[in-house]
Parts: structure tokens; C-alpha cells; sequence
């Protein structure tokens, strides 16, 4: 665990009083991938961490009685918050894409907007999991390559590698750079914004 | 990413939560917002009362889970007591009414890329 949570009592920051509707983002991809940088990156608050209660068999749990009996562990996630105006705030959830943690994901995660998969060229084999569950979910998404070491891949290669259909966006991020993290949420939301335009009036070009 | 938790001691939880195991039907969402609707009194559970200073300003759940180094779960289920006597209201994500609407309203997103593009 990073030292993001040791002092935050302090600095913890209230939302204005008329805020009243959250929203929410998912920052997907392997491990090391830079979930925790873009978030911080974009947030107006420093990342906080925070846990939930999974059985030993990978699922999110109601029932707490697995507490008790020992067959529960905990998973830890980070998350940031972005304030977008009075009413609305948006929260972004940093979340392993990894298969045993996947059930807790889809639970948590009901009614988010939509999902970046983060992807390291040099282990795109990580996000293949996340990516699968996605689609397969039907929650819409974005890849962003993390610009570790200089790409040593065209786009067109990452997007063949990871089999993306033509119209799921591809950027390049580095997570390190808030405009370039902006940059990789507005491609999203507007991805997001094309196909719920389509979707309302499907006569309409977008 | 799986680590043995903070303060979760498994039997401290299920003390906190007074050995109630299911988070009640008025289900939170991870980013409802929480608001104070009552002071805290003296001799209330010290996790309520923390709940009821935290959320004198809208908070969400999240954010209360990892101000109180709780579990998710928890926190719903303290929450859910705070909610059935009144000491709390809850705003929740105007998502939440269409879980299956993905993506949601346009002019929802419309906001959202206007906010994001002032950050
Ligand atoms: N060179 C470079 N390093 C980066 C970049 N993004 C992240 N890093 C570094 O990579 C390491 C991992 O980044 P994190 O943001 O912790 O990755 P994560 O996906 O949250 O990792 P886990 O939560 O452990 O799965 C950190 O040391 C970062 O400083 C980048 O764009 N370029
Ligand atoms: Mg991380």
C-alpha cells in the first residue's frame, strides 16, 4: 500500500452541499499498469484506499457470516474524486482486472459510466482478462497504451494484438500527465456520448 | 492486492455490525451520497457518530469507508441503520435508477465532458 491514506484525516476535503449525484469510472488493466498514477493524476483529491469483503471462492459478498467464519480476505481498490460541477461528482475507481477479482468488479461497479483499460505493450497478455469482461458485460470502454519506455509499437499493432473491434478507441497516455489523463477521459466520455446519442436517436449521425 | 485488512479483525466486524450480517434491501451504491440529518447523541455507537460528523457535508460511501478503515459491507450495513431511524439520507447516482441504461443519458454525459473539460 502506497502512503496516500497515512495523513489524509487532515486533508480530507467536503463536497459542497448541493452535490447529489455520483458517478463513476473504472481504471482497468494488470497489475503495475498505472491505475493508481492516472487516478492521482486527475484527482481532485489525493487517491484514497479503501477495501471490500470477498469469499475465498472470488466473490463479493452480502453476507457477512464469512467474516466470521475466517473464508473471507479482503481486496483493496484506490479511488479519486473529481468534482464536475454543484450537483455532480465523479469518482474513479483504480481496480486489478485480474480474473479473481472480477466478481467483486461487476458488483461494485453497477451503473458506472464506462471503463479505461490501461494497457503496458510490454504485458498486453494483462489486460486481456479485463477486456473479455468487459465486452462481455457490455459496459462500454477505452484502451490506453501506458507510455512506459517509448512505444516500440504502432497503435495499429496494440489493437491487433489485443483483437479490439474498429470502433473501441485507442489512445496513448502517459499516466503520469494530467492533460494527457484528461485527454484519456474525454475520449471516453465521448466515446460514451456518441453511443448514447446513437442510442436515443439512432437516425441522427453522430 | 490481497492483504489482510487494517482494523478487520473478523470478529470486530461482526461486533460493529451487532452480529447482523445482510446489508438491508435499501441497497447504497459505493457513490451515494450521505447526509447528516441528526447530531451525533451521547452513547451512540462511536462508528455512527463518526458517520454523522463526516456527513455534514454530502460524502459518499466510498469515501466513508476509507475514512472509517471499513470494509464496504460495513459501512452499508451502519449506514443502513442510520437511514432506518432517520439520522441519515442518502442521495443515490441517478444511474443507479437505470443500472442497465449503458451509457447513460446524453445530456447526463454532456455535464461530464463540460466538467472535465475545465479540469
Ligand atoms: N515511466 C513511466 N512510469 C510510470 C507511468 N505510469 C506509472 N508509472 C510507474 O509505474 C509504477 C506502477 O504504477 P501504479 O500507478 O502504481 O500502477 P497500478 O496499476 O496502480 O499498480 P497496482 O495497483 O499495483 O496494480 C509506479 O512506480 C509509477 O510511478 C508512465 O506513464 N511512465
Ligand atoms: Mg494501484
Amino acid at each position: 500500500m502506497d502512503s496516500a491514506s497515512s495523513d489524509r484525516r487532515t486533508e480530507r476535503t467536503p463536497l459542497g452541499r448541493s452535490a447529489e449525484n455520483g458517478l463513476k469510472i473504472v481504471i482497468t488493466g494488470g497489475f503495475g499498469v498505472g491505475k493508481t498514477t492516472l487516478v492521482r493524476a486527475v484527482s481532485d483529491i489525493r487517491p484514497l484506499n479503501t477495501e471490500e469483503i470477498m469469499t475465498r471462492a472470488g466473490e463479493g459478498v452480502d453476507d457477512i457470516s464469512a467474516v466470521r467464519d475466517k473464508t473471507s480476505t479482503t481486496v483493496a481498490f484506490d479511488f479519486g474524486r473529481i468534482t464536475l460541477n454543484e450537483r455532480t461528482v465523479l469518482y474513479l475507481f483504480g481496480a486489478p482486472g485480474q480474473e479473481r477479482f472480477w466478481f467483486l468488479w461487476e458488483r461494485l461497479f453497477i451503473g458506472t459510466l464506462g471503463a479505461v483499460v490501461l494497457v503496458d505493450t510490454r504485458r498486453l497478455a494483462d489486460s486481456w482478462y479485463a477486456i473479455d469482461r468487459l465486452e462481455q458485460h457490455g459496459t462500454p470502454f477505452i484502451v490506453a497504451r501506458n507510455r512506459f519506455e517509448g512505444p516500440a509499437h504502432t497503435l495499429e499493432q496494440v489493437r491487433e494484438a489485443l483483437d479490439l473491434p474498429g470502433h473501441v478507441p485507442l489512445v496513448d497516455c502517459d499516466a503520469r500527465s494530467r492533460s494527457s489523463c484528461k485527454a484519456v477521459l474525454l475520449t471516453l466520455v465521448k466515446y460514451l456520448y456518441g453511443i448514447a446519442a446513437a442510442q436515443q436517436n439512432p437516425e441522427a449521425t453522430p | 492486492m490481497i492483504r489482510p485488512g487494517r482494523d478487520d479483525d473478523p470478529d470486530r466486524l461482526y461486533t460493529l455490525t451487532g452480529g447482523r450480517s445482510r446489508v438491508g434491501s435499501h441497497s447504497f451504491d459505493l457513490v451515494t451520497l450521505v447526509v447528516s440529518e441528526a447530531e451525533p447523541t451521547a452513547g451512540m455507537q462511536s462508528e455512527h457518530a463518526r458517520i454523522l460528523r463526516m456527513c455534514r457535508n454530502p460524502t459518499a460511501v466510498v469515501e466513508i469507508a476509507a475514512e472509517l478503515r471499513l470494509p464496504v459491507t460495513i459501512v452499508k450495513i451502519l449506514l443502513g441503520d442510520l437511514l432506518a431511524t432517520g439520522r441519515v439520507s442518502a442521495r443515490h447516482p441517478s444511474t443507479l435508477a437505470t443500472p442497465d441504461v449503458s451509457p447513460p443519458d446524453p445530456r447526463l454525459l454532456e455535464q461530464v465532458l463540460v466538467g472535465l473539460r475545465k479540469l
